[in-house]
């Protein structure tokens, strides 16, 4: 503390101490916007958002801002935020899920065979959803068991759950049961996807940072030894949030297409999961795991799902976009780390 | 057996082991340990490499059974089952690696595995947490910017002593601290050696010290046990012996021109 100079010590002060006098006001409001922006890294990409709103709003004519062109940004917001909120909480806690993309594709089928076997809707609702709940299961279960890296056990049961969905389907796009009130539960509503998503999005983040549970993720994802060595159950705890992520891919996947009004082995995919996991990045979680937030991967979700919107709208295709998430993932990175050294500087 | 030298601590005794001793496979690790340690004392334990020191202190926390002896947790014959049951037992150890969380703050570190919740709800109890952890670090005088700072942020001697207060924060009887000074420079080992003795003058802990450092070892404990090849020694209060003589008693049987 007492070796800090001024100008170190000006960023940010976690520590609550008073400010130093600034020579002007607006350096003042500047170091106190820069101390906002490194004690809550959601913030930054708030304000990126807010500017990509701005420019599409302004270069896309009178398309961007109306409500018709809110619900298509929020059908992609929607499945990026819920499933890179629970892959926001898996790569807190050291691990990834690469087949949460075909969770989504593979649940919705499940869904049908149940129906198709003579089971009311509600029930293969369930049943669809423990199936979801399932895969996570044996996703963290290999992963602990046999202390296999998580990006491989997810991977091949990508490409598994990818491969059931083509054969429950036979490779075509099949009506969601109609009746049971799955369509007033889930889709009654034009919005209801949002609510839908900002709900779990609440739920999750009260999970990450109001319950043992969040402290849990956050050390067995900081330091799984010591974690260990404090008697929290790393495994458990990582087992569970690998249930959670596959159970909230696989609702996501009956919830969008239900809306849709159309069960397409094409859907989700790859496509969802890197989107999600991108969502979450960009949102300020560490990919090594032990910080980050799941309203973070939120924002990171709207700001993907903005960005890909107004392209479409104001014609750039969709390659660009891809060169814009490419340079957004590794820019959100390197953030990430500068933030985390001022933080760090601005204590001692 | 050696000279039995008293303590200067209460009389209490909170642990004694008697005769204890552990194979591993081919290795003895331990051949005949004796010792015991009272409320309110330091004892340092010194040894060579390989002497056996891990093995014992690894009996004491539950990690190891010793295969033949007995332990007495205040006066009582004790097999400790696990580290969970020696825990429970008020031993706790301060790890060389600290079992820290870099990434939670001060005051969650402290009560990481215990967290306090409002019951029924599932919710975090955070201020009263922070309240819990800066009474705990001010009682044994640590200073840290803040409880509410990442633990990774802090030097290597806050961290230190942030593991010690949670040890002695958990209602530690028998407190076991493998090498705390080893990775720390003079002023924050000094300032350690401080907290030691702060806490030894509450008087409600018993403490045992492994270091290298005898110049350290002289001045914060008030006994000193050598092991040597499994074995208890050497045993004297600190102030019958000197750095001097420790040291030619550790390094005799390495003379060289011997």
């Amino acid at each position: 503390m007492a070796e800090a100079d001024a100008d170190t010590a000006a960023p940010a002060s976690a520590a609550g101490r008073p400010p130093r006098p600034g020579p002007g006001s607006a350096r003042r409001a500047g170091t106190a916007l820069l101390r906002v922006l490194v004690r809550r890294r959601e913030l930054s990409i708030v304000l990126v958002t807010v500017a990509a709103v701005i420019y599409f709003t302004a270069a896309g004519g009178n398309g961007f801002n109306t409500t018709n062109n809110y619900h298509i940004v929020m059908q992609y917001f929607a499945p990026w935020a819920i499933i890179g909120g629970a892959e926001a909480l898996l790569l807190i806690c050291g691990e990834i899920d690469l087949s949460a993309g075909f969770v989504f594709t593979f649940t919705p089928f499940a869904l049908t065979s149940f129906y198709d076997a003579g089971a009311t809707v509600p029930m293969a609702l369930i049943g669809a959803l423990l199936v979801a709940a399932g895969v996570g299961l044996v996703n963290g279960l290999i992963r602990m068991l046999f202390n296999l890296p998580s990006f491989i056990v997810t991977l091949g049961m990508g490409f598994f759950l990818e491969g059931m969905s083509y054969i429950q389907s036979r490779g075509e796009p099949v009506p969601p049961p109609i009746g049971g009130g799955l369509q007033q539960v889930i889709g009654g509503w034009r919005w209801s996807e949002l609510i839908w998503a900002l709900a779990i999005i609440v739920v999750l983040q009260i999970a990450l940072s109001a319950t043992r549970y969040g402290v849990y993720i956050q050390a067995a994802g900081g330091n799984p030894l010591s974690a260990a060595e404090s008697g929290i159950k790393v495994g458990r705890v990582k087992v569970a949030t690998f249930v959670i992520t596959s159970l909230l891919a696989g609702f996501t996947g009956i919830l969008d297409q239900v809306r849709v009004g159309s069960f397409d082995p094409t859907s989700g995919g790859n496509t969802t999961m890197f989107m999600a996991v991108a969502s979450a990045v960009i949102g300020g979680t560490a990919l090594l795991g032990g910080s980050g937030t799941v309203v973070g991967a939120m924002f990171g979700a709207l700001l993907l799902g903005v960005i890909n919107d107004g392209f479409n709208l104001i014609g750039v295709n969709a390659a660009a976009f891809d060169v814009v998430i490419g340079i957004a993932v590794i820019v959100a990175m390197l953030l990430n780390a500068y933030l985390a050294s001022l933080r760090k500087k601005a204590l001692r | 057996m050696t000279t039995e030298a008293t303590g200067a601590g209460t009389g209490t005794e909170v642990i004694r082991v008697e005769h204890v001793a552990k194979r591993f496979g081919p290795v003895t690790a331990l051949r005949d340990i004796n010792l015991h340690v009272d409320r309110g004392e330091i004892l340092g334990l010194i040894g060579d490499n390989g002497a056996g020191k891990s093995t014992l202190i690894k009996i004491l926390t539950g990690f190891h059974r010793p295969d033949s002896g007995r332990i007495l947790v205040e006066g009582q014959a004790t097999r400790l089952r696990s580290v969970a049951h020696a825990r429970s037992l008020g031993i706790e150890t301060v790890y060389q690696d600290l079992a820290l969380i870099d990434g939670l703050p001060v005051y969650l570190n402290l009560h990481l595995n215990k967290e306090l919740i409002h019951r029924p709800l599932p919710f975090l109890r955070r201020r009263e947490m922070r309240r819990l952890a800066r009474e705990a670090l001010d009682s044994v005088g640590i200073e840290i910017p803040s409880v509410t700072a990442e633990v990774g942020q802090l030097s290597g001697g806050q961290r230190q002593a942030i593991a010690v207060a949670r040890s002695v924060h958990s209602e530690a009887k028998l407190l076991l601290l493998d090498e705390p000074l080893a990775a720390m420079g003079a002023r924050e080992g000094t300032q350690i050696l401080r907290l030691l003795r702060r806490l030894k003058q509450r008087g409600d802990l018993a403490i045992i010290l492994i270091a290298h450092n005898y110049s350290q070892i002289v001045d914060v404990c008030d006994r000193v046990n050598l092991l040597q090849h499994g074995e208890i020694t050497f045993d004297r209060r600190s102030a019958d012996t000197s750095v001097a003589e420790l040291l030619e008693l550790v390094h005799a049987e390495y003379r060289i021109d011997a």
